[in-house]
Protein backbone atom coordinates (compact mmCIF):
# COMPACT_ATOMS: atom_id res chain seq x y z
CA UNK A 1 0.00 0.00 0.00
CA UNK A 2 1.30 3.55 -0.77
CA UNK A 3 0.97 6.17 1.77
CA UNK A 4 1.33 9.33 0.13
CA UNK A 5 2.96 12.47 2.51
CA UNK A 6 3.43 14.73 -0.42
CA UNK A 7 0.72 14.83 -3.68
CA UNK A 8 2.51 12.41 -5.78
CA UNK A 9 5.50 11.57 -3.59
CA UNK A 10 4.99 8.31 -1.73
CA UNK A 11 6.66 7.63 1.56
CA UNK A 12 8.68 4.50 0.40
CA UNK A 13 10.29 6.93 -1.91
CA UNK A 14 11.39 8.61 1.14
CA UNK A 15 12.90 5.12 2.42
CA UNK A 16 14.45 4.52 -0.78
CA UNK A 17 16.10 8.13 -0.90
CA UNK A 18 17.00 7.42 2.97
CA UNK A 19 18.64 3.90 2.57
CA UNK A 20 20.28 4.77 -0.79
CA UNK A 21 22.41 7.87 1.37
CA UNK A 22 22.94 5.44 3.97
CA UNK A 23 24.45 2.77 2.04
CA UNK A 24 26.28 5.95 0.39
CA UNK A 25 27.90 6.39 3.73
CA UNK A 26 28.27 2.51 4.76
CA UNK A 27 30.52 2.65 1.63
CA UNK A 28 32.57 6.13 2.64
CA UNK A 29 32.76 4.54 5.80
CA UNK A 30 34.18 1.04 5.13
CA UNK A 31 36.48 2.37 1.70
CA UNK A 32 37.95 5.63 2.86
CA UNK A 33 41.65 6.13 5.03
CA UNK A 34 41.19 9.56 5.58
CA UNK A 35 39.52 9.64 9.52
CA UNK A 36 38.06 13.07 8.12
CA UNK A 37 36.41 11.78 5.49
CA UNK A 38 35.11 9.08 7.81
CA UNK A 39 33.57 11.22 10.09
CA UNK A 40 31.73 13.31 6.89
CA UNK A 41 30.26 9.70 6.30
CA UNK A 42 28.72 9.46 9.86
CA UNK A 43 27.12 12.44 9.57
CA UNK A 44 26.01 11.55 5.97
CA UNK A 45 24.43 8.42 7.39
CA UNK A 46 23.01 10.42 10.48
CA UNK A 47 21.29 13.18 8.08
CA UNK A 48 19.41 9.95 6.24
CA UNK A 49 18.17 9.10 9.59
CA UNK A 50 17.01 12.15 10.36
CA UNK A 51 15.35 12.54 6.82
CA UNK A 52 13.62 9.32 6.99
CA UNK A 53 12.55 10.37 10.63
CA UNK A 54 10.97 13.92 8.95
CA UNK A 55 8.77 11.51 6.51
CA UNK A 56 7.41 9.42 8.85
CA UNK A 57 6.68 12.28 11.77
CA UNK A 58 5.04 13.94 8.69
CA UNK A 59 3.11 10.30 7.88
CA UNK A 60 1.79 9.89 11.05
CA UNK A 61 1.26 13.38 12.21
CA UNK A 62 3.05 12.96 14.83
CA UNK A 63 6.02 15.70 16.51
CA UNK A 64 7.60 13.62 18.37
CA UNK A 65 9.51 12.17 15.38
CA UNK A 66 10.93 15.88 14.64
CA UNK A 67 11.61 16.46 18.07
CA UNK A 68 13.58 13.19 17.46
CA UNK A 69 15.41 14.75 14.74
CA UNK A 70 16.57 17.51 17.08
CA UNK A 71 17.36 15.47 19.69
CA UNK A 72 19.68 13.53 17.00
CA UNK A 73 21.41 17.31 15.54
CA UNK A 74 22.39 18.31 18.86
CA UNK A 75 24.49 14.69 19.58
CA UNK A 76 25.50 14.97 16.28
CA UNK A 77 27.03 18.18 17.10
CA UNK A 78 29.03 17.26 20.33
CA UNK A 79 30.37 14.33 18.53
CA UNK A 80 31.67 16.07 16.00
CA UNK A 81 33.28 18.64 18.27
CA UNK A 82 34.83 15.58 20.45
CA UNK A 83 35.81 13.75 17.58
CA UNK A 84 37.58 16.78 15.59
CA UNK A 85 39.54 17.09 19.05
CA UNK A 86 40.91 14.05 19.24
CA UNK A 87 41.80 13.92 15.63
CA UNK A 88 43.71 17.33 16.15
CA UNK A 89 45.37 15.59 19.20
CA UNK A 90 46.17 12.28 17.14
CA UNK A 91 47.76 14.38 14.19
CA UNK A 92 49.86 16.49 16.54
CA UNK A 93 51.45 13.35 17.90
CA UNK A 94 51.28 11.42 14.65
CA UNK A 95 51.46 13.93 11.83
CA UNK A 96 48.90 11.67 10.10
CA UNK A 97 45.04 11.00 9.88
CA UNK A 98 45.31 7.64 8.00
CA UNK A 99 43.69 5.19 10.17
CA UNK A 100 45.48 2.29 8.48
CA UNK A 101 48.27 3.65 9.49
CA UNK A 102 47.32 4.70 13.22
CA UNK A 103 45.93 1.12 13.75
CA UNK A 104 49.32 -0.05 13.25
CA UNK A 105 50.58 2.19 16.00
CA UNK A 106 48.76 0.02 18.73
CA UNK A 107 51.35 -2.09 20.10
CA UNK B 1 3.45 14.32 -12.56
CA UNK B 2 2.42 16.86 -10.17
CA UNK B 3 5.08 19.46 -9.24
CA UNK B 4 6.19 18.21 -5.82
CA UNK B 5 7.10 14.60 -7.47
CA UNK B 6 9.26 16.76 -9.97
CA UNK B 7 10.75 18.79 -7.45
CA UNK B 8 11.62 15.73 -4.89
CA UNK B 9 13.22 13.58 -8.15
CA UNK B 10 15.48 17.00 -8.22
CA UNK B 11 16.25 16.92 -4.87
CA UNK B 12 17.19 13.46 -4.48
CA UNK B 13 19.35 13.36 -7.18
CA UNK B 14 20.98 16.19 -6.29
CA UNK B 15 21.70 14.68 -3.07
CA UNK B 16 22.53 11.12 -3.94
CA UNK B 17 25.14 12.77 -6.39
CA UNK B 18 26.61 15.45 -3.93
CA UNK B 19 27.26 12.38 -1.20
CA UNK B 20 28.87 10.00 -3.64
CA UNK B 21 31.38 12.71 -4.41
CA UNK B 22 31.40 13.18 -0.93
CA UNK B 23 32.83 9.70 -0.37
CA UNK B 24 35.00 9.26 -3.56
CA UNK B 25 36.48 12.81 -3.71
CA UNK B 26 40.50 12.72 -3.56
CA UNK B 27 40.52 16.21 -2.52
CA UNK B 28 38.95 16.49 1.31
CA UNK B 29 37.77 19.90 0.77
CA UNK B 30 35.85 19.24 -2.24
CA UNK B 31 34.40 16.64 0.20
CA UNK B 32 33.52 19.30 2.72
CA UNK B 33 31.59 21.17 -0.36
CA UNK B 34 29.86 18.51 -1.84
CA UNK B 35 28.37 17.63 1.83
CA UNK B 36 27.44 21.43 2.18
CA UNK B 37 25.30 20.59 -0.81
CA UNK B 38 23.85 17.34 -0.09
CA UNK B 39 23.05 19.38 3.56
CA UNK B 40 21.07 21.85 1.65
CA UNK B 41 18.92 19.02 -0.70
CA UNK B 42 18.20 17.45 2.84
CA UNK B 43 16.75 20.58 4.36
CA UNK B 44 15.00 21.38 1.18
CA UNK B 45 13.33 18.23 1.85
CA UNK B 46 12.24 19.23 5.46
CA UNK B 47 10.78 22.60 3.53
CA UNK B 48 8.85 20.21 0.89
CA UNK B 49 7.78 18.36 4.07
CA UNK B 50 6.63 21.32 5.77
CA UNK B 51 9.09 21.06 8.66
CA UNK B 52 10.21 24.34 8.63
CA UNK B 53 12.06 24.59 11.77
CA UNK B 54 14.11 21.91 11.25
CA UNK B 55 14.84 22.72 7.81
CA UNK B 56 16.24 26.31 9.72
CA UNK B 57 18.10 24.60 12.39
CA UNK B 58 19.87 22.05 9.88
CA UNK B 59 21.02 24.40 7.71
CA UNK B 60 22.66 26.41 11.42
CA UNK B 61 23.75 23.35 12.49
CA UNK B 62 25.44 21.55 10.31
CA UNK B 63 26.11 23.92 7.50
CA UNK B 64 26.87 26.33 9.77
CA UNK B 65 28.88 25.18 12.32
CA UNK B 66 29.72 21.41 11.52
CA UNK B 67 30.92 21.84 8.36
CA UNK B 68 32.97 25.32 8.73
CA UNK B 69 34.77 22.64 11.71
CA UNK B 70 35.36 20.54 9.26
CA UNK B 71 36.53 23.06 7.00
CA UNK B 72 38.94 24.37 9.70
CA UNK B 73 40.78 21.30 10.76
CA UNK B 74 41.22 19.93 7.03
CA UNK B 75 42.97 23.74 6.25
CA UNK B 76 45.00 23.55 9.75
CA UNK B 77 46.46 19.86 8.81
CA UNK B 78 47.39 20.88 5.43
CA UNK B 79 45.43 17.67 4.24
CA UNK B 80 44.63 18.55 0.75
CA UNK B 81 48.29 19.12 -0.10
CA UNK B 82 49.62 15.82 1.35
CA UNK B 83 47.35 12.91 -1.13
CA UNK B 84 45.36 10.15 0.69
CA UNK B 85 46.80 6.61 0.35
CA UNK B 86 44.15 4.71 -1.25
CA UNK B 87 42.94 1.31 0.21
CA UNK B 88 43.01 -1.79 -2.19
CA UNK B 89 40.42 -2.29 -5.02
CA UNK B 90 39.41 -5.40 -3.55
CA UNK B 91 38.90 -3.86 -0.21
CA UNK B 92 37.09 -1.04 -2.02
CA UNK B 93 34.76 -3.90 -4.16
CA UNK B 94 34.26 -5.55 -0.44
CA UNK B 95 33.02 -2.18 1.17
CA UNK B 96 30.46 -1.28 -2.20
CA UNK B 97 29.46 -5.12 -2.21
CA UNK B 98 28.82 -4.32 1.97
CA UNK B 99 27.11 -1.53 1.36
CA UNK B 100 25.22 -2.58 -1.35
CA UNK B 101 24.35 -5.95 0.85
CA UNK B 102 22.75 -3.34 3.35
CA UNK B 103 20.61 -1.60 0.86
CA UNK B 104 19.31 -5.16 -0.36
CA UNK B 105 18.21 -5.60 3.29
CA UNK B 106 17.25 -2.51 3.77
CA UNK B 107 14.50 -2.54 0.79
CA UNK B 108 13.68 -6.30 1.44
CA UNK B 109 11.87 -5.64 4.67
CA UNK B 110 10.07 -3.17 3.15
CA UNK B 111 8.46 -6.06 0.74
CA UNK B 112 7.72 -8.21 4.53
CA UNK B 113 6.22 -4.74 6.24
CA UNK B 114 2.39 -4.54 7.59
CA UNK B 115 0.95 -2.07 5.27
CA UNK B 116 1.20 1.88 6.36
CA UNK B 117 -1.61 3.90 8.26
CA UNK B 118 -1.44 6.91 7.21
CA UNK B 119 -2.98 9.50 9.89
CA UNK B 120 -4.74 12.73 8.97
CA UNK B 121 -2.11 15.02 7.84
CA UNK B 122 -1.50 18.14 9.80
CA UNK B 123 0.66 20.82 8.21
CA UNK B 124 1.14 22.52 11.54
CA UNK B 125 3.20 20.03 12.94
CA UNK B 126 6.28 21.44 11.59
CA UNK B 127 5.95 25.04 12.91
CA UNK B 128 8.33 26.24 15.23
CA UNK B 129 5.25 26.95 17.21
CA UNK B 130 3.98 23.65 17.55
CA UNK B 131 7.66 21.67 17.83
CA UNK B 132 7.98 24.45 20.74
CA UNK B 133 5.25 23.39 22.64
CA UNK B 134 6.04 19.72 22.69
CA UNK B 135 10.09 20.58 23.44
CA UNK B 136 9.48 22.44 26.73
CA UNK B 137 6.43 20.65 27.37
CA UNK B 138 6.31 16.66 27.07
CA UNK B 139 10.22 17.26 26.39
CA UNK B 140 11.69 19.24 28.77
CA UNK B 141 14.02 17.21 30.94
CA UNK B 142 15.96 15.76 27.51
CA UNK B 143 15.97 19.14 26.76
CA UNK B 144 17.75 20.50 29.86
CA UNK B 145 20.24 17.15 29.25
CA UNK B 146 21.30 18.14 26.08
CA UNK B 147 22.78 21.24 27.06
CA UNK B 148 24.83 19.51 29.58
CA UNK B 149 25.82 17.31 26.93
CA UNK B 150 26.51 20.27 24.97
CA UNK B 151 28.53 21.66 27.82
CA UNK B 152 30.28 18.69 28.51
CA UNK B 153 31.40 18.31 24.75
CA UNK B 154 32.69 21.68 24.35
CA UNK B 155 34.31 21.32 27.63
CA UNK B 156 35.89 17.96 26.67
CA UNK B 157 37.12 19.17 23.44
CA UNK B 158 39.17 22.06 24.40
CA UNK B 159 40.53 19.90 27.32
CA UNK B 160 41.11 17.12 24.43
CA UNK B 161 43.24 20.12 22.60
CA UNK B 162 44.49 21.79 25.44
CA UNK B 163 46.34 18.52 27.33
CA UNK B 164 48.31 17.82 24.79
CA UNK B 165 50.28 20.97 25.12
CA UNK B 166 51.20 20.87 28.53
CA UNK B 167 52.94 17.21 27.98
CA UNK B 168 54.43 18.71 24.66
CA UNK B 169 56.38 21.32 26.81
CA UNK B 170 57.09 19.23 30.07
Amino acid sequence: MNVEILSGVTVQQYIWLSAILFAIGVFGVLSRRNAIIIFMSVELMLNAVNLLLVAFSRMHADTAGQVFVFFTMSVAAAEVAVGLAILVMLYRNMKTVDIDVLSKIKE
Amino acid sequence: MEITEIIFYILAFAGVVSALVTVTAKNPVYSILSLVVCFFTISAHYVLMNAQFLAMVNIIVYAGAIIVLFLFVVMMMNLNEIPEMAKKLAWKLAAAVGAGGLLLVFVASLKVTDDLIQATPDESIGMIHTLGQVLLGDFLVPFIMTSILLNSAMIGAVLLTKRENKLQKA
